[in-house]
């Protein structure tokens, strides 16, 4: 059988997270991974699937979305409410796969009615708003208050007290506490399971009639109108899908902590901001390049965590002495004009 | 029967009539030629054909449907296709990709089979490819298949717009200035690939042009627009004998 | 009265968005890039004050006038740098992303400098303004000497800002960079230093924020900066993205609606119903109350 190039690239993708799961399987087996670096494996599963999920809106789809976590955040919560419900009534496995469905549908829904009014807009418009949804979805998740006992569910948007439960009702989500010994469900197995999922779903997409429509709309919505592609439909299903992924980076991240709250910390717009770094580092649209830079980005601080104070100011330098080397116009022709264009790979 | 039957079509911006009473009359087959000065409002009339614009007046006719109120996308799928005066490609995708979404009205799977790479996936996608190859051989692009269309000469970018615009199956092809920007040669060259589009596809074809001498060397019939009104129409040789329409081009 | 007291405490609030805005919506309007670290320099503005004020000595009025001053000046300096050492070198990079990220590098690094200098410890800050305001109705409605100073500099600052645009060389010249660039540089403005000016005039102005919105809520810490500069990026989108009085409006809107939801509603949603408010205002209107429509021509 004929191997095409891009069949070539996507099967490289998959192998390079294959060979590094590996890797790490046999350096923990041997015991040459310490508890602090075991600790950083889920992490970084989790960033390198919500990683592909935002590259396949600002890199395939060409939208900015600076509120990706928020999808993150309705997945987790979505599934950890259903892993808490069912913890002594399901068992392990099927309990996460219905939680994991349940945590990418209710991402993907939002995705969907989020899609509707932020599709419309352009640009940066886009980008503000959807950076407000996702402030919206962790505000309102951390006044929010569900718990049940013989009389069934009870909800509010004011306090704990304010739900009226019996002396032997449970609270499952306790507003800004959030969520509490969520099963851990979610190791790093499943996260590498995970990503591999969503890489196949993003890379197969790609290479999909749906795929080059909703390209043929990043690239020129006009042209692709006058070639009968319905824009609205091949946006909305970018957006969702790209919201589902996002989810699936939630329902991991829920599924691997104890205390599950709606902080900023994970859900807010730092965070989103945080995983577009990783994307245009890796490479807009480049979607093997989004999972290592999720991991490398990821890992760096940590490694840094050495030079104690000096961390973060090390990388936020790297970050900006990075954009400059990579996109200035004029450094790229600098190079050019010095090195040739021997060692210097082309972005796609 | 005539393929397009464009009556009374009429457009207004702010105060501006911008098309004012405009008739048009193309039978299948035809090689027809929009031309006047500029500001004239000949790329107008190509959006209002298009639906990109909604006429105050009028109606549109294709194949006797009335094609007057429906969108951009509904009207490529009633068959017209169209190039632009600023060529716009999918400059990030490659040549055969370009084409490919021309394709993707006519070859049909669900999303998921996409997905998944599963069910009818695999044949559709060969089809796709072997009917983008066909179209690209008769453009001369088939040696470019994997290039970026970005990285495409001028010359071959405009190719590359006329075989997307072949791709969606149409029975009217609009092309909105294709010599603009070109040399001599390059012109030639696009007269032929023009001709050769027209025997290859029996395509029907109305063209805007500045360009006289392409003009008169391969349309059959023209409408000389001028102020958004029709100015002369009918055989090129005797619009282009017409002292109106030389007054209107020459000044004076 | 407790009502109105709420609105005028509002208004002041959203005085100092409007100020930020300002900033924010100049710098979009003419460089065309979102500058993620505009918030942060309202930051730097406040420990500018924080730290010559606590060398000086304090409560003085020429002390107080004095850190000002500098606050202002030094940070319309860094703003100059930033531009000139970040943000110029990627005008005109492929992707209008590449700008964006090093904003975001820009805002973790003053972060992270203003941590190792000063720590993660919240100071207090000491108001700018020792006037303890006006009482009206027997004092039954009690107007704070911040909340007057706040609303009228942010009222000076809009009809400056309009006076310069509309009335300076350098204002016009503002207006065609906005405009188109390459048209500019052709009618022999020059591109570089008409953007630099911009990044001085807006971080003057958030640095004059810093010291209204640290007198008002006076805790000052390395992040004290980043909440209000995004509040301030969503009044100037509100109103409508590069136009000045659209900042205005958005801004004050934007501070009204977050005092009165923090009173009558939950304290713990007003920062959604704020961004909801955006999402509504964005539906209706796409590109803000006073923004220009801008069709691309087929």
């Amino acid at each position: 059988m004929r191997i095409d190039k891009k069949t070539k690239d996507n099967l490289i993708t998959y192998g390079i997270v294959v060979a590094a799961f590996l890797l790490i399987q046999v350096l923990a087996s041997t015991g040459h991974l310490s508890s602090h670096m075991k600790g950083l494996l889920v992490p970084m599963t989790y960033y390198a699937i919500i990683a592909v999920a935002l590259n396949l809106c600002v890199g395939i789809l060409g939208e900015l979305s600076i509120g990706h976590c928020g999808f993150m955040c309705i997945g987790a919560f979505t599934s950890a409410f259903f892993s808490k419900l069912t913890e002594e009534t399901l068992p392990g496995g099927l309990r996460f796969f219905l939680a994991f469905v349940i945590g990418i549908g209710f991402a993907a829904l939002f995705g969907f009615l989020i899609g509707i009014p932020v599709l419309r807009l352009k640009g940066d418009y886009l980008a503000i708003v959807t950076l407000a949804f996702g402030e919206i979805i962790k505000n309102v998740l951390n006044a929010f208050y569900i718990g049940y006992d013989s009389k069934g569910f009870h909800f509010s948007m004011k306090s704990q007290m304010d739900l009226g439960l019996e002396p032997d009702g449970d609270t499952v989500i306790n507003g800004a506490m959030g969520i509490m010994g969520t099963p851990h469900d979610a190791g790093f197995t499943v996260g590498i399971i995970v990503l591999l999922i969503s890489l196949m779903v993003v890379l197969n997409l790609i290479n999909s009639r749906d795929g080059r429509a909703i390209m043929a709309i990043r690239d020129n919505y006009i042209a692709a109108e006058a070639s009968g592609i319905n824009v609205t439909r091949y946006k909305m299903m970018a957006f969702t899908i790209s919201a589902a992924i996002a989810g699936a980076a939630g329902v991991i991240y829920s599924h691997n902590i104890t205390t599950l709250t709606a902080s900023s910390q994970y859900f807010g717009y730092n965070a989103s901001i945080m995983i577009l770094v990783y994307v245009v580092l890796g490479g807009i649209g480049n979607i093997r390049g989004s999972v290592i830079a999720a991991c490398i980005l990821y890992l760096l601080p940590e490694l840094l965590r050495g030079l104690n104070k000096y961390r973060m100011l090390i990388y936020s330098i790297v970050l900006i002495v990075m954009m400059i080397v990579n996109w200035s116009p004029k450094v790229i022709e600098w190079r050019k004009r010095t090195f040739g264009n021997l060692g210097i790979k082309k972005k796609i | 029967m005539a393929l397009l039957n464009v009556t009374n079509l009429s457009i207004s911006f702010g105060g501006l009539r911008a098309v004012d009473d405009f008739n048009m009359t193309i039978e299948k087959g035809e090689l027809y030629g929009l031309i006047g000065p500029n500001g004239a409002g000949k790329t107008t009339v190509f959006n209002l054909l298009t639906g990109v614009y909604k006429p105050n007046e009028g109606i549109i006719k294709l194949d006797d449907e009335d094609i007057t109120r429906k969108n951009t996308i509904e009207i490529n799928h009633a068959g017209i296709a169209r190039t632009f005066q600023n060529i716009r490609l999918f400059k990030q995708m490659s040549v055969i990709d370009n084409v490919k979404v021309g394709l993707s009205e006519r070859f049909k799977y669900s999303t998921l089979e996409g997905i998944l790479h599963v069910g009818r996936y695999r044949k559709v996608e060969k089809q796709m490819d072997d009917e983008a190859m066909r179209l690209l051989k008769v453009f001369d692009l088939d040696g470019e298949r994997e290039t970026l269309a970005s990285n495409l000469p001028y010359g071959k970018q405009r190719k590359l717009e006329i075989a997307r615009a072949m791709a969606t199956d149409p029975k009217l092809l609009l092309l909105d200035e294709p010599a603009a920007g070109m040399n001599p040669n390059e012109t030639k060259e696009l007269m032929e690939t023009i001709a050769l589009v027209r025997k290859e596809f029996d395509m029907t074809i109305l063209l805007i042009e500045h360009d006289m001498k392409l003009v008169s060397g391969i349309c059959e019939k023209l409408t000389v627009l001028n102020f958004g009104k029709v100015l002369c129409q009918g055989e090129t040789k005797e619009v282009l004998s017409n002292p109106e329409v030389i007054k209107a081009y020459l000044g004076g | 009265m407790s009502f109105l007291t709420y609105l005028i405490n509002g208004l002041s609030l959203g005085s100092i968005y409007a100020i930020i805005a300002l900033g924010y919506t100049m710098v979009y309007g003419i460089a065309k890039m979102l500058n993620f670290a505009h918030g942060d320099f309202i930051m730097v503005g406040c420990y500018i004050i924080f730290s010559v004020s606590g060398a000086i000595g304090g409560g003085s009025t020429m002390g107080v006038i004095l850190s000002v001053i500098l606050s202002v000046v030094l940070c319309s300096l860094l703003g100059i740098t930033t531009e000139f050492i970040a943000y110029r070198p990627l005008r005109g990079a492929a992707s209008p992303l590449a700008v964006l990220i090093t904003a975001i590098g820009v805002s973790y690094l003053l972060e992270n400098v203003a941590l190792l200098i000063f720590g993660a410890d919240v100071k207090s800050f000491s108001s700018v303004i020792t006037w303890q305001g006006l009482s009206f109705a027997d004092g039954q409605l009690r107007i704070q000497g911040v909340t007057i100073v706040t609303i009228v500099v942010s009222l000076v600052i809009l009809i400056c800002l309009q006076l310069f645009i509309n009335k300076t060389k350098q204002g016009q010249a503002m207006l065609a960079v906005a405009e188109d660039k390459g048209a500019a540089t052709l009618m022999g403005i020059n591109v570089n230093k008409t953007i630099m000016l911009t990044f001085a005039i807006g971080s003057a102005l958030a640095a004059v924020a810093g010291a209204l919105l640290c007198s008002a809520y006076p805790n000052l810490s390395p992040y004290v900066g980043a909440m209000p500069g995004i509040k301030a990026f969503v009044a100037a989108v509100l109103g409508g993205i590069g136009s000045i009085p659209g900042a205005m409006i958005g801004g004050l809107v934007l501070g009204i609606v977050e005092i009165l939801s923090k009173t009558y509603i939950s304290s713990q949603l007003s920062d959604a119903i704020v961004f909801g408010i955006l999402v509504i205002v964005l539906i209706v209107k796409p590109t803000g109350i006073l923004g220009k429509v801008i069709q691309e021509k087929v």
